[in-house]
């Protein structure tokens, strides 16, 4: 058989994504103008499904394909289920609020689709071309996502700047891809790592080069002080676009990072961008628990919450061993399903008069009000506050863990300082919502799918969640070991 | 006779001059599409400049990459500027400012 045909045989999921999505853009056009948005959201879940579906059969250990351009490996076929999952919630999700805006566009779930496309590429990068074109893959479709809807002018201006700096932030990564290429004469991981642990000093050229490149990923995953956009994007995007943002593309992005490090400059020159780690995860922690303390408006609040949220899983990322990248992906898994059932609380929430809730000062009373709601949402703020039997806390201890056993003692310490005082404001939430009295009766969107995914993630958070650890943690150390090939 | 210190020379002073475009102005967002531009066209110099000096083709199929991408870049640019500029009337950047905190 001819190569071509054998990667694409590997490169399953993401055969099955594009010709997915391609149909699900003739399924959308070409069914009536009622049923178009339902009919395409089901079939980018089956497509998603689908392509799930074909990384079980997946051989085991390192694939290489295209020449090493792409990868199939536990590391990648590991972060492609958490992307896949949350790319499906992602899709249902929406469905009620594209519904009621009124307009039904289908291009939403294709959108979403092709996104998922360029995540998936990201997290089976091998070589500095496939990274950039999954990126940029990953990147167009969100920009139009943020500006979906179209007739409201912060969407428009959430899409403007989320453009904007989005396309600076690929322009830095460029030039420093373009400078470790010249530095190092090649632009697949592997090689690079060859020519890196055989240089006896430092190249100045390929510090530069992975500085740029540190800048423009840490965009991507919205690490400080590459953060500015993720407030605006967040409060200004759709809901449901900005549940999908906080999900999906940072699991990716995270991954994407990871596998760059650790792969590509392993040995002494881990020193140096450790020191840059250290400096991202440090400020990401602060910043994101510190400004969060001050926001009125409940997105701003998990656009910085999820700032925070970055910053503890950089901290398994910092000493890059087998133990911290472990951490770091059971800390992704977690986080996805806290942030994702945050964002489907706040928008199953409706004011009486049905406009979506906004503000903090909404939630007052929610307990009397939609007591199973609040309950759900006091789960997730527990959870992302890392208090003990739920759990938040473990992928928080698994990071703090890996990063004393490789001596970043300090680092650990201002994390933990970090996450005490994000708690103010996620336990500030559950006191207005369990004790000030209801200022305005919320009702519920009542979508029961909806209703199903926040009793799922609720349940997952909860201390019962603690059964999936031990799996859960087998995953992610095989899956961790496939970056360190004995 | 010319090097590569020389292309890399420009490169830098271009990559540059696009991200002082893009934070120094404050009057017309077309203006930073234009510098966003100018990056990318610094990152393909630095491409062709290292291809040629590595007598290497991986580089200038890189920039080929990036010509595309770049292409379809500037096409989502524009449209999310048109539908920005339906809403608000302007292309100014000082006037974008609905959300902050």
């Amino acid at each position: 058989m001819h190569p071509i045909f054998t990667s694409i045989a590997i490169a399953g999921p993401e055969t099955v994504l594009t010709l997915g999505s391609l149909a699900a853009l003739m399924l959308g056009t070409f069914s009536g103008k009622g049923k178009a948005l339902t009919v395409t959201s089901l079939f980018a879940v089956a497509i998603l499904a689908l392509a799930g579906f074909t990384l079980l059969d997946a051989p085991a250990g390192i694939t290489r394909a295209f020449d090493g351009l792409y990868v199939a490996d536990d590391f990648s076929a590991f972060l492609k289920v958490i992307i896949l999952a949350a790319a499906a919630a992602s899709v249902l999700l929406a469905l009620p609020w594209l519904n009621e805006s009124g307009s039904g566009r289908f291009e939403y779930p294709v959108l979403l689709l092709l996104a998922t496309l360029g995540m998936t590429i990201m997290v089976s990068a091998n070589d500095l071309l496939t990274l950039y074109v999954g990126l940029e893959l990953a990147a167009l479709p969100s920009y139009v996502l943020a500006a979906f809807h179209r007739q409201d002018d912060r969407s428009a201006e959430a899409g403007l700047k989320y453009f904007v700096l989005g396309a600076l932030a690929s322009g830095i990564l460029l030039y420093g891809v373009t400078l470790i290429y010249g530095f190092s004469g090649s632009t697949q991981l592997d090689v690079i790592a060859g020519v890196v642990s055989g240089q006896t000093e430092r190249s100045i050229g390929l510090l530069f080069g992975i500085v740029f490149i540190l800048s423009g990923l840490a965009f991507k995953v919205s690490a400080v002080p590459f953060h500015m956009w993720t407030p605006d994007v967040y409060e200004g995007a759709p809901t449901p676009v900005a549940a999908f943002f906080s999900a999906a593309p940072k699991a990716a992005a995270l991954g994407l990072l990871a596998r760059v490090l650790v792969v590509a400059f392993p040995g002494k020159i881990a020193a140096d961008w450790q020191q840059i780690l250290i400096f991202i995860a440090i400020a990401s922690m602060v910043l994101g628990a510190v400004a969060a303390v001050a926001q009125t408006n409940i997105k701003r609040l998990l656009a910085y919450s999820s700032i925070a949220n970055i910053g503890f899983a950089l901290v398994g990322l910092t000493p890059g061993t087998p133990a911290g990248i472990s951490a770091l992906l059971f800390y992704v898994t977690v986080y996805v399903a806290m942030t994702l059932g945050s964002f489907l609380v706040v928008l199953q929430l409706r004011r009486p008069d049905g406009s979506p809730v906004e503000t903090m000062a909404d939630f007052a009373g929610l307990s009397k009000t939609q007591p199973k709601l609040a309950a759900a949402l006091a789960i997730f703020m527990f959870s992302l506050a890392g208090i003990p039997p739920l759990l938040g806390f473990w992928p928080k201890f698994a990071v703090f863990q890996a990063a004393i056993a490789s001596g970043l003692i300090a680092l650990a310490l201002i994390g933990f300082v970090a996450s005490v005082i994000a708690a103010f404001y996620y336990l500030r939430l559950i006191k207005i919502m369990y004790f000030d009295e209801p200022a305005v009766p919320l009702a519920t969107e009542g979508s029961a799918v909806n209703g199903a995914m926040i009793a799922a993630c609720a349940l997952f958070c909860s201390p019962i969640g603690m059964l999936a650890i031990s799996p859960l943690v087998a995953a992610t150390a095989r899956a961790a070991a496939a970056l360190f090939p004995a | 006779m010319i090097g590569l210190t020389h292309y890399l020379a420009v490169s830098a002073a271009l990559f540059v001059l696009g991200v002082f475009g893009i934070f120094l102005n404050r009057r017309n967002i077309i203006i930073i599409l234009m510098s966003l531009e100018l990056i990318l066209l610094a990152v393909n110099i630095n491409l062709v400049a290292f291809s040629a000096f590595l007598h290497q083709v991986h580089g200038q199929i890189f920039a080929m990459f990036v010509l595309t991408v770049a292409a379809g870049e500037a096409a989502i640019g524009l449209a999310i500027l048109v539908i920005y500029f339906r809403g608000r009337g302007t292309v100014a950047v000082d006037q974008a400012d609905l959300m902050k905190g």
